[in-house]
């Protein structure tokens, strides 16, 4: 999807702007969100492919009026609609019954330790026992297609019609464009391919400097 | 939990999240004391602390360094640490040839498991925009210039694949032992826009 999200190389944004000792969380909702977020996607059954793709499904203007964590509960809120879990009225209602925030009710007696097995143990989309025949191979030179898909994808705007390198194959992965719509893992090839900065960005690109994208099979021909 | 401006009213946002994480919690679908447990996880356990042990070890051990350029996710796992986000870890090395920096342009795709979460200017437009095309003077606001004849290498994590730079160690660290070592680790550095 050519949305807002995709901002690699555009102008405008301004400086960079930094925090001295910032916080972990900036708000105590900020973290209930964070963890919500975590415990929602396996309680309703959905992955990050699917948080930003409803992410990127926002306006432009209010993804960039938003907040880090106001655009994973916007996210949250269209997936669990989506998926029949809530409705809107039911989640209007509770909010304007609400007079305070903070943490829910009740809850199991897991431990710190438990969730830190948890999360240590990954949920990876690697598919290493999924054979899939690799096109492309280290020192190969590739072009990434022209496509503008209207789902989610992970072919950057701005490397799009490009010629780069490949310089690693890291296996087989979970298809990002299938995944997000539901459509099935469709697992493929996905590849680190490195670009000229002159490729890219013409005479302001640096001679000598460059950047790499990790582009699966489907993006990708030979150049 | 930690606390966090306990004096500001409670938001909208306060509100619907709390709204939300009841009609779920009530429908069995989160679990309260899980979100509580996540929380502390990331706020205590995992941070940049991981990252500077591993860089550390790096430095003291050459094999180490070896097995962490050649296979990222296992090396980091020799150390006890991996997870969520950093299941496909690659580790890229500063040099006198080249500097590596780190960004996710549609995103906010960072490795967890050494780094912990990422801080707002890593997830901001400005960042995420700018890094990719003009990485020299991005390096500089962050107060790093980079020589003429050495490349800039941005490595734009599109893909499931979370990459960790590993700094040069600085040349004043003869001698120190690897707590020392890790001591000296920035996140900032492991992201690659500060030296060591």
């Amino acid at each position: 999807m050519d949305g807002i999200h995709d901002m690699g190389g555009m102008h405008g944004f301004g400086k960079v702007g930094r925090e001295e000792n910032e916080p972990v969380f900036h708000a105590d909702w900020e973290a209930r969100a964070f963890g919500l977020s975590l415990q929602a996607a396996d309680g309703i059954g959905f992955v990050d492919d699917h948080l930003r793709a409803n992410i990127e499904r926002i306006p432009a203007a209010r993804y960039l009026r938003s907040t880090y964590y106001e655009l994973w509960m916007q996210s949250l809120e269209s997936i669990a609609i989506e998926k029949g879990v809530l409705t809107p009225q039911e989640i209007e209602s509770r909010v304007a019954s609400l007079s305070e925030g903070g943490r829910a009710e009740g809850g199991s007696d897991i431990s710190l330790d438990e969730i830190d097995a948890m999360m240590a143990a990954g949920a990876s989309t690697k598919r290493p026992d999924v054979s899939v025949v690799a096109g492309f191979k280290v020192g190969d030179r590739v072009r990434v297609k022209n496509d503008h898909p209207q789902h989610h994808t992970r072919a950057t705007r701005y490397c799009r019609g490009r010629v780069g390198e490949v310089i690693a194959d890291h296996g087989v992965f979970v298809f990002p464009d299938s995944n997000s719509e539901w459509q099935g893992e469709n697992p493929e090839h996905c590849y680190t391919v490195v670009f000229d900065a002159e490729e890219l960005w013409g005479e302001s690109g640096t001679p000598g400097d460059s950047v790499t994208v990790d582009l699966w099979e489907s993006y990708l021909e030979q150049a | 939990m930690a606390s966090h401006k306990h004096n500001e009213p409670e938001s909208d946002m306060a509100l619907r999240v709390k709204a939300i994480e009841q009609l779920l919690s009530e429908k069995g679908l989160v679990d309260p004391t899980g979100i509580d447990r996540l929380i502390e996880l990331y706020e205590t356990r995992v941070g940049p602390h991981n990252g500077a042990r591993v860089v550390a070890k790096a430095w003291s051990d050459p094999d180490y360094r070896a097995r962490l350029l050649e296979n990222g996710t296992d090396a980091i796992a020799e150390l006890g640490v991996s997870g969520i986000q950093g299941e496909n870890m690659v580790v890229v090395e500063n040099t006198q040839d080249v500097h590596n920096v780190v960004v996710c342009t549609l995103c906010s795709c960072y490795p967890w498991p050494v780094l912990g979460l990422p801080p707002r200017w890593y997830k901001s437009p400005p960042y995420r925009s700018r890094v990719v095309r003009e990485p020299r003077a991005v390096l500089e606001e962050f107060g790093v210039e980079v020589p003429s004849d050495v490349e800039v290498r941005v490595w734009d994590s599109s893909a499931e694949i979370r990459y960790m730079v590993l700094p040069q160690r600085p040349e004043d660290s003869k001698g120190k032992s690897e707590d020392e070592l890790a001591a000296l680790v920035t996140r900032d550095g492991m992201i690659g826009v500060a030296t060591v």
